[in-house]
């Protein structure tokens, strides 16, 4: 037990209490907190800085607005409906379509308007938020799968986790959606995670449930090797994305959507340790890492040249 | 910086408490481990007697302050009653009159009794009246006959109270016996005789009834003693095994041949006695009691609330104990738990019904919460609503459950007053969503997790030293606040981490 400690340790990987006590209490000032567990606060400040996020269709405060909402929506032919402060991708909802006078969700699932309603009115009254406070729901553009992963998911849109420190980029992952996580990218709902490797953008190892596996189980395509096109600015996205929330330890959420490239989802003030896993890498590592080196990485530029650099795959 | 200022912090709390706790252990002498012998009881008498529809006066027989035991609060209980005691001989009593009553009528009486920490030496006395024998005819010549067998069979008085009650205890006992005992001989007759055969014997006696006080008593029994005098002073003898004997923690209450209850207009009465002990009070007494009881610091201690005050704090001082095993159940081994201290709140009502009922209750009202819950879900309620119907239904299984059980005859089902209900609720709640959401088996390893911690956390604060220490000697919780301070900047791995993680460091050989 202490020999496993010991060697955890010797990697460098992160664990929950360290994360707690040495990063997100240290470098996250509570006061800047919502700003991204409110992701319609995340989505304005992205937006006044030039960052691009999915269109906001509508948003729904009150329970006496849910009745007005399916005529606002008539316009579009697919949305998401997603809680304001959710998290782990609960109480999202992705609606691919209609089919008849019923909503149709990305899973094939038919939904008469009442049972939209009595999500929204879940939602609202808090359901699925973080403390269980009254909610407010975001009903937003559908991103579609870019073409570099439509063979590797399923039904849902992977998302791209990178975590930043201090405004470098540290770890990297892909989460890609699988049937048993009934199209949603979060790890614990059944997604596979797939290590990135930070110089190049390759996908490295994947890990699906406890299991190291290398093709995806719903499509039995590969899923490592896949290059995540234009990398070095997904990087600079996350790194100025992270510098606009006051906070110094965030997980930067972007997909990569079919038309409009990439998007910031969200962001996330505690994020998770699975990625180490993903990537086979202690994160602890290269926090420290960038902790003796942030003297002199002065600009966007030179963080990412040396995230590159210092945290490229071994070969 | 921060982290030498906690040190120092929790350093400074630490030493703050031992500091306190050594004082009052070496200097005011404040028991270490919880007393083994209570000093304070509450003893209840219930007198119910069926009234005919007149007037009624019933009179109970009540205790008298003796050195032994000293009475410190009393209480009368009854309904439109008019209540006052007179005093007799052999004792006090009290009588219950009232113009007009009908049915079952139900009075209390309600005794708060100190016992002395020393039993003190009998008192010397001048010789008593000896009290008549009032036998007569064939009962004289039988009793005559009877005395006159044990008299040749003694040798001084120890001896001749012994062959005395050897002889009314015997199994087989002759010609003479039953005549003067009657076919059915309790024990308070064959005491009853033996006073009169010893005022034969020119030896003044008197039977005594009490209580034995010892443990929680619903129904304590009326027990029957004798007391001679033996030329100095009054002796008691155990009417069983005829030997002198005085009986522990036995609080007299009268004495004399005067039955227990008297009644004018009601019949079929009936008396229960019931023994508690009074925890907090004994404490009080026993800290009291050292001879620092003057010193200022009592009075800013705990003892100085009111008994019932107190008996809350015994409870709530224990949740700074659950709260630290919680701490390291979660951050120390990783185990995940519905809310945060959900599990010490579960673990104080275990208390009341002990770990297994606990836990048995736990489970069947969570399950059942919980179909209840899944089955709503199709119903689509708003979530208040719904909320409300799940604590309807939480109270009304609890209520069931009572019932079902108090018809099997397990007591554990009753005492669940204490449960946790609105903590129920959303415990289920939660269960619900984890179970839509991540699945049955996620649902139920948060259950399990949360049940462990409780029933550890239960197991912990059940210990008894940790009870009595944390009510007194209070400042040990700043130990523990130190303790949970440092464990605050704990940054290693936890427990289960090991195993999450264990890809990583096999990967590395």
């Amino acid at each position: 037990m202490f020999r496993i400690a010991r060697e955890l340790k010797q990697i460098g990987v992160l664990g929950i209490n360290r994360r707690n006590a040495e990063y997100t209490l240290w470098y996250n000032p509570r006061k800047y907190y919502p700003l991204v567990d409110d992701k319609l606060a995340t989505k304005d400040l992205a937006q006044k800085a030039g960052i691009k996020v999915p269109e906001l269709y509508a948003v729904v405060e009150f329970a006496g607005q849910v009745g007005g909402l399916h005529q606002r929506l008539d316009r579009y032919a697919d949305f998401v409906i997603k809680p304001a402060h959710g998290s782990g991708g609960e109480g999202i909802l992705v609606i691919a379509g209609r089919t008849g006078g019923r909503y149709r969700t990305v899973g094939g699932q038919l939904l008469e308007k009442e049972d939209l309603n009595h999500h929204l009115f879940n939602l609202l009254s808090g359901l699925y938020s973080l403390s269980g406070q009254p909610d407010v729901a975001i009903v937003e553009y559908r991103v579609r799968v870019a073409p570099v992963f439509e063979a590797i998911s399923f039904q849902g849109v992977p998302d791209i986790r990178i975590i930043v420190f201090l405004g470098v980029p540290v770890m990297a992952m892909v989460r890609l959606p699988t049937r048993m996580s009934q199209g949603k990218a979060n790890l614990h709902q059944g997604a596979i995670g797939a290590g990135v490797d930070m110089a190049t953008g390759h996908t490295l190892h994947a890990v699906w449930k406890n299991l190291i596996v290398s093709e995806h189980p719903d499509t039995s395509q590969g899923v490592a090797g896949v290059e995540i096109p234009g990398w070095r600015d997904l990087l600079e996205l996350a790194a100025s994305a992270c510098g606009l929330t006051g906070l110094g330890y965030v997980g930067v959420d972007i997909v990569l959507d079919k038309e409009k490239g990439p998007l910031i989802l969200e962001m996330n003030a505690r994020p998770g340790l699975n990625i180490q896993i993903a990537n086979r890498a202690g994160l602890l590592a290269r926090l420290e890492k960038v902790k003796q080196n942030i003297e002199r990485l002065t600009s966007l530029s030179d963080r990412v040249a040396f995230s590159r650099e210092q945290f490229a795959a071994p070969a | 910086m921060s982290k030498r200022q906690l040190y120092l912090l929790a350093i400074i709390l630490a030493a703050l408490g031992l500091m306190v706790f050594a004082y009052k252990v070496f200097w005011l002498k404040f028991p270490l481990s919880p007393q083994e012998r209570s000093y304070v009881w509450n003893v209840e008498a219930m007198l119910k007697f069926s009234a005919r529809g007149g007037a009624v006066k019933v009179s109970l027989a009540i205790p008298t302050s003796t050195r032994q035991f000293a009475i410190m609060d009393e209480q009368f209980v009854s309904r439109a009653y008019g209540v006052n005691t007179v005093e007799e001989e052999g004792g006090r009593r009290a009588v219950w009159s009232i113009r007009k009553a009908q049915d079952i009528q139900t009075v209390y009486y309600r005794v708060v009794v100190l016992r002395s920490p020393r039993d003190p030496a009998p008192a010397r006395i001048k010789p008593p009246p000896l009290p008549p024998h009032r036998f007569g005819g064939a009962g004289l010549e039988a009793a005559k006959s009877l005395l006159a067998t044990v008299h040749a069979r003694s040798a001084d008085l120890d001896t001749l109270v012994g062959q005395l009650f050897e002889r009314l205890n015997n199994p087989r006992p002759g010609t003479n016996l039953p005549l003067l005992l009657g076919r059915k001989p309790t024990k308070a007759k064959k005491v009853e005789l033996a006073v009169r055969l010893l005022s034969l014997a020119d030896v003044p006696a008197r039977s005594v009834h009490g209580l034995h006080l010892a443990g929680e008593l619903r129904r304590a029994p009326l027990l029957h003693w004798i007391e001679v005098f033996d030329g100095k002073a009054w002796r008691c003898f155990d009417p069983q095994s005829g030997q002198p004997k005085r009986p522990a923690d036995f609080l007299v209450w009268w004495r004399g041949t005067s039955p227990l209850v008297k009644a004018d207009g009601a019949d079929r009465t009936r008396v229960v006695f019931s023994v508690t002990h009074n925890l907090e009070a004994s404490l009080t007494a026993a800290v009291m009691g050292t001879k620092q009881t003057r010193t200022q610091w009592l009075r800013f201690s705990l003892f100085s609330l009111p008994v019932s005050t107190q008996h809350v704090y015994r409870v709530l001082l224990l949740l700074p104990v659950g709260a630290f095993i919680l701490i390291i159940l979660r951050n120390l081994v990783g185990i995940s738990t519905i809310g945060t201290f959900m599990p010490v709140l579960i673990a104080l009502s275990f208390r009341e019904t002990r770990l297994w009922g606990g836990i048995t209750l736990f489970c069947l009202v969570v399950a059942l919460g919980l179909a209840a819950r899944l089955y709503m879900e199709r119903l689509k309620l708003l979530v208040v609503p719904r909320l409300a119907a799940v604590l309807i239904v939480v109270v009304f299984v609890m209520a069931a459950l009572s019932v079902l059980s108090h018809q099997l005859g397990f007591h554990t089902g009753l005492s669940v007053a204490l449960f946790p209900m609105v903590i129920l609720t959303m415990t289920i709640e939660r269960l619900s969503i984890v179970w839509e959401e991540r699945g049955p088996a996620q649902a139920l390893k948060q259950a399990a997790g949360s049940l462990l911690a409780a029933a550890l956390a239960y197991l912990v604060m059940n210990i008894d030293e940790i009870g009595h220490l944390v009510f007194v000697f209070p400042e040990l919780i700043l130990l523990l606040l130190a303790a949970t301070l440092i464990l605050g900047r704990y940054s290693g791995y936890r427990l289960l981490e090991l195993r999450r993680f264990k890809v990583l460091a096999a990967e590395k050989n």
